[in-house]
């Protein structure tokens, strides 16, 4: 397939049009269960239990889905600090991101990363990264190393709207184009970075385009929607793979949330917030489910009650988890021999 | 003198250098409209309008980069930083231009700004945002390094800081800000590398800064209380320059020292100052020079692996016992 | 089931909320989500949504008060529930302290397993070195200038630091105890006490490092001493016969004391077995040869040359060998196997004027003799009458982990033996 540089404008194809019933109904289990794990989160913050920071996704869940969906066994995903339904949607067990985010050691990280810093490498989650921007030069590393062993796998590379401003990423973009590197870069443009509206800070509106500055093809889809989120990943990912060409896509979404807990939301109205939350992508899915007869009421309502009754379990059990022992505090600084002297 | 806590403080200092100097403007992430992620800049947008206090993107290099060009060019920014794990990103700036600039320029240059925001581990932030990266600073000539650890400290050095005729790095402990201290009010200036005996005592030196200092200014009678020992607090408050002079007269009076910092060790300004004592007070010490660090780790985010990681009360006091041998209650010699 | 409201936590920093206001009253039907109360948090004001659905029972906590996180705000529940159960509850639970407080609180770990490599390390280090092998006197920099100050050498001050560290409170301990330098080894007959001298710190020579450290090392050993005299007035007779045989003769050779006690010492040690021995942890050593270690002082230290097989070698051999060997030893010129392998040693500090004295053991030989001078003195002969008598004193270290006192007596009575009856020796 020759390589065109210029906007993702969807090739024909819905690849969301051969997904099978299971895998709806699936993924529709999948972004109820994000909501309600994220939702517990935000309460058990709120009761002392979970420390630190705590950015949720809540909102956002069809992108972490869909994403996921699109990847093929040994392709990798890479985002920031907005992880919590990325890291599930590849595997990390909802017990074991809960017990990380209480700081236990039968965490996903045994207590030692927190909320920010979950990883999965055996299933192509790759973190989990605190500093805005620096996951992207990470990433396109490790799209380097795939092309470089030539196994075929895609990265995607999650960075939020606010991080676009960042020279690592202007690096890093220029470096994926002119070595052809298989990554799919997508900014999560939730139009706020922290409590900073998009459009006060950047030059950049549709902020998809920086891809042609640099000759990558670029696009934008509805980060709402599931479906077009696995739509318009899926294009990008067979552009790496048939091409080794990398796609700077645009999902545009909302976080019904603040920034992080401790973000009071004052820089948009009720009316605002009320507005985004009708494009919620779980309804919004439900709504494709009936009308294709895979969904009603009853369904819905047991799917909803199975995710609390779950969310239920494992927030006592992460309660009842045991905490880190001192003595590992030491390890893993360097890799066992290794001296800290 | 007015009761006001550590943000307030800073706020007040901020505002009066403003009001004073109208080159002074205030830069940074979220500093205007959001009035600072720690509420430092709050009401300042509204007081001194949008081309003083000014929302940058977050690009820490692009726009600490443009302060250093600014004070190059005439004006004095107060840039913030979010935190300092942050400023990482900006360090080209700082580092290669800010702190050379004076000097590589044969004076014809100068980089009159003042780099400022959060250091330290606020609470369960996990690795990457919990250091306190000031020693990495003290070890560039050309930059000045300061620490506030109360209110009035805050106040009368960000003043002194803004009115520096060179790069100054202004930590404040994300801990601190909501502590709060008496602060005079108005033209309150301490000179940058002035040191602050935080308490007198006649058995020990204890040297910290920071939260540290803090955590040590609001328990140190209890601590006198335990070990039995006359604890004296010094707050050198600068990093770079320092005040040997306070502190080595210090530790000919007590003889002992434990250095408390909320950082790693090697390498630190801990280890400056500890160097800097075994030379100018040799002869005076009747024990090695003490330190209490991080653990040489990276920051845990599980809050019980945290607190062993920090400086404490237990590994304080161990280092008293260490430094005055065993010397407890009622056994401290003079 | 009524639910308790409490102060949520906010930012990793908060640890108290003020209400604002609330945007609900007692009454009021919630739906989680819903906005509860505007809660002003060390950062800002924001909106607490409520977790739970039912009615708003009731409102703990007025407007424009301030409470610690996690301590209670509102109870929520069913129309018509009573709450009384929950309200006793509440006042009997402890109050909030932190906002990490928990059933499953984090343990407040005990710092000793994580001691960073910097802090307090003097306590562990310090034990590790205990006393110190190489004799040096540690002191701190402080406790030596005081010392210096007060004219008190640093070593005649004993030191409660860790591995014996001089330090201050024990240079004003000494200084209170009125401790000169008077025993610091000078002789004040030869040394004129002109003018104080500065004290001099000199860095230790090889040698008497390694002195140090073997003495040190001795003397940890469990050692037992045993004395007695021995009446050496045949030896003298014995010793002027051979020496004016030897002139006689035209042989460039002299006895000495010492050379009867070298050959009595290696006789006797032969006839007992027991006290020729080596301690070795786990085993013995029993020598087959009399190789007698003899200590020569020489120019900054002592030295201990052996003589090997002393037991096989006739007097004069025995003399001339210890004569060459300190000589060389004077010289420096002994090589290592010259004066190592002892199975038993000998010092003499005779010649000093030395009465009695006590030797440290010199390893890995069981057994060292100091002997005293030679010295007349009266005795009650066999009739009861007093008579000029010839003795020495002799005192027997033995490493009580090989030698028992019963094997040093026995030992002692042969070398008696000999010595008493010195032509033994010759047959």
């Amino acid at each position: 397939m020759a390589t065109q540089k210029g906007k993702q404008e969807g090739n024909g194809k819905q690849a969301s049009a051969s997904l099978s019933d299971e895998q709806l109904l699936d993924l529709y289990t999948e972004m109820v269960n994000h909501r309600r794990f994220e939702e517990s989160a935000a309460r058990s913050y709120g009761m002392g239990r979970i420390y630190g920071f705590c950015h949720l996704h809540i909102g956002q869940e069809a992108i972490a889905s869909g994403a996921s969906l699109a990847m093929a066994d040994g392709d990798m995903m890479v985002s920031a600090y907005r992880i919590h339904t990325m890291a599930i949607s590849r595997g990390v067990t909802h017990q074991e991101a809960m017990d990380e985010l209480f700081g236990r050691a039968t965490g996903n990280v045994g207590g030692m990363g927190g909320s920010m810093h979950l990883f999965k490498p055996d299933n192509g989650f790759y973190g989990g990264w605190g500093l805005v921007g620096q996951q992207v030069p990470t990433a396109t590393g490790l799209a380097f190393s795939n092309k470089y062993k030539e196994n075929g796998a895609v990265v995607v590379c999650f960075m939020g709207d606010g991080a676009v401003h960042q020279g690592a990423i202007h690096e890093s973009l220029n470096l994926a184009s002119i070595w052809s590197l298989p990554i799919v870069y997508i900014v999560e443009n939730n139009h706020y970075g922290m409590g900073t509206a998009v459009d006060r800070i950047s030059s950049l509106p549709p902020i998809h385009r920086l891809g042609a500055a640099y000759d990558i093809d670029h696009g934008e889809f509805d980060g709402m929607d599931v479906l077009k989120t696995y739509d318009a990943i899926s294009e990008a990912f067979e552009r790496a793979r048939s091409t080794s060409r990398p796609t700077f896509l645009e999902a545009h979404c909302s976080r019904f949330r603040g920034h992080s807990m401790s973000d009071p939301g004052k820089y948009r109205t009720r009316d605002q917030l009320a507005e985004e939350k009708s494009r919620d992508p779980i309804p919004t899915l439900a709504q494709t489910l009936v009308e294709r007869g895979l969904l009603d009421d009853e369904k819905i309502s047991a799917i909803d009650k199975a995710a609390k009754e779950r969310m239920k379990k494992v927030l006592k059990a992460a309660e009842e988890a045991p905490w880190p022992d001192a003595s590992e505090i030491h390890t893993n600084v360097f890799a066992e021999g290794g001296t800290n002297g | 003198m007015a009761e006001m806590l550590y943000r307030e403080a800073l706020n007040q200092a901020l505002a009066e250098e403003m009001e004073r100097d109208d080159r002074v403007f205030l830069m940074g992430e979220e500093v205007a409209e959001y009035n600072g992620a720690y509420k430092v800049s709050q009401g300042l947008l509204d007081r001194f309008g949008s081309k003083r206090v000014i929302d940058t993107p977050i690009a820490e290099l692009g726009f600490v980069g443009l302060g250093v060009g600014a004070a190059m060019g005439g004006l004095i920014p107060v840039v913030e930083v979010m935190t300092f794990n942050f400023a990482i990103l900006s360090l080209d700036a700082i580092v290669n231009t800010a702190a050379k600039t004076r000097y590589m320029s044969n004076g014809t240059l100068s980089c009159p700004m003042v780099l400022r925001g959060a250091t330290g581990a606020g609470g369960a932030l996990a690795a990457q945002h919990s250091q306190s990266l000031e020693s990495q600073y003290t070890n560039i000539p050309g930059l000045k390094v300061v620490s506030a650890a109360t209110p009035a400290d805050a106040k009368g050095l960000l003043k002194s800081a803004i009115r520096d005729p060179d790069p100054v790095i202004f930590f404040e402990h994300e801990s601190l800000y909501a502590t709060k201290g008496d602060v005079p009010e108005g033209e309150y200036v301490i000179p940058l590398g002035r040191g602050d005996v935080k308490r007198a005592g006649a058995d020990v030196t204890v040297i910290a800064w920071s939260r540290q200092m803090r955590n040590l200014m609001d328990g140190v009678e209890a601590m006198c209380e335990r070990t039995g020992l006359d604890i004296e607090l010094i707050d050198p408050r600068s990093l770079r320059p320092i005040d040997e002079d306070l502190i080595f007269e210090s530790v000919r009076k007590t003889n002992r020292v434990v250095i408390v910092e909320e950082a790693w060790g090697h390498s630190s300004a801990g280890a400056e100052i500890s160097d800097r004592i075994q030379r100018g007070c040799f002869d005076y010490l009747d024990a090695p020079v003490t330190r209490v660090s991080h653990l040489e780790v990276p920051m845990p985010y599980s809050p019980p692996l945290e607190a062993l990681v920090l400086p404490n009360n237990d590994r304080i006091e161990a280092a008293l016992r260490s430094v005055t041998y065993g010397a407890a209650k009622g056994g401290a010699d003079g | 089931m009524a639910e308790v409201v409490t102060m949520i936590q906010l930012s990793p920093t908060m640890e108290e909320g003020l209400v604002v206001g609330w945007s609900k009253k007692e009454g009021d039907d919630v739906e989680a989500g819903e906005i509860l109360a505007e809660v002003e948090t060390d950062k800002a004001a924001m909106e607490m949504e409520s977790f739970f659905d039912g009615v708003l029972l009731k409102v703990l906590v007025a407007a424009g008060d301030s409470i610690k996180v996690g301590a209670p705000m509102a109870i929520i529940g069913d129309r018509g529930e009573d709450i009384a159960e929950v309200l006793a509850g509440l006042e009997s639970a402890p109050a909030p302290v932190a906002a990490t407080a928990g059933e499953n609180e984090p343990s407040k770990g005990g710092s000793t397993a994580v001691a960073s490599w910097n802090d307090a390390d003097a306590p562990a280090a310090a034990n590790a070195i205990g006393a110190r092998s190489d004799g040096r006197v540690l002191s701190s920099p402080l406790a030596r200038k005081l010392a210096s100050e007060a004219g008190i050498p640093i070593s005649a001050i004993s030191g409660s630091g860790p591995g014996g560290r001089v330090v201050k409170r024990d240079v004003l301990a000494a200084k209170e105890a009125g401790v000169t330098g008077a025993a610091s080894g000078r002789d004040a007959a030869i040394i004129p006490v002109v003018a104080t001298a500065e004290d001099r710190v000199v860095s230790l020579s090889p040698m008497r490092k390694a002195i140090a450290r073997n003495l040190s090392t001795a003397w940890q050993a469990p050692a037992f001493m045993l004395t007695r005299d021995f009446d050496m007035a045949n030896v003298v007779v014995l010793r002027k016969q051979i020496n004016d045989g030897f002139k006689t003769a035209g042989v460039d050779n002299k006895v000495s004391f010492n050379d009867f006690i070298i050959k009595a010492c290696a006789r006797a040690l032969i006839d007992t077995p027991d006290m020729n021995v080596a301690y070795g942890g786990d085993h013995l050593t029993m020598f087959g040869s009399a190789d007698i270690g003899i200590a020569v002082a020489i120019d900054g230290g002592l030295i201990t040359p052996v003589i090997r097989a002393a037991h096989t070698k006739a007097l004069s051999v025995v003399s001339s060998e210890a004569r060459t060997l300190a000589g060389r030893a004077r010289e420096k010129k002994l090589k290592p196997e010259e004066y190592s392998g002892a199975t038993f040693s000998i010092s003499n500090l005779g010649m000093f004027g030395i009465d009695h004295f006590t030797a440290v053991l010199n390893p890995p030989a069981a057994g060292i003799l100091a002997v005293g001078n030679l010295r007349k003195t009266p005795v009650v002969a066999e009739d009861g009458s007093l008579v000029a008598g010839t003795r020495m004193s002799v005192t027997l270290t033995c490493d009580h982990r090989a030698v028992d006192g019963a094997t040093g007596a026995r030992f002692l009575q042969q070398v008696a033996i000999y010595l008493e009856n010195p032509a033994l020796m010759l047959a």
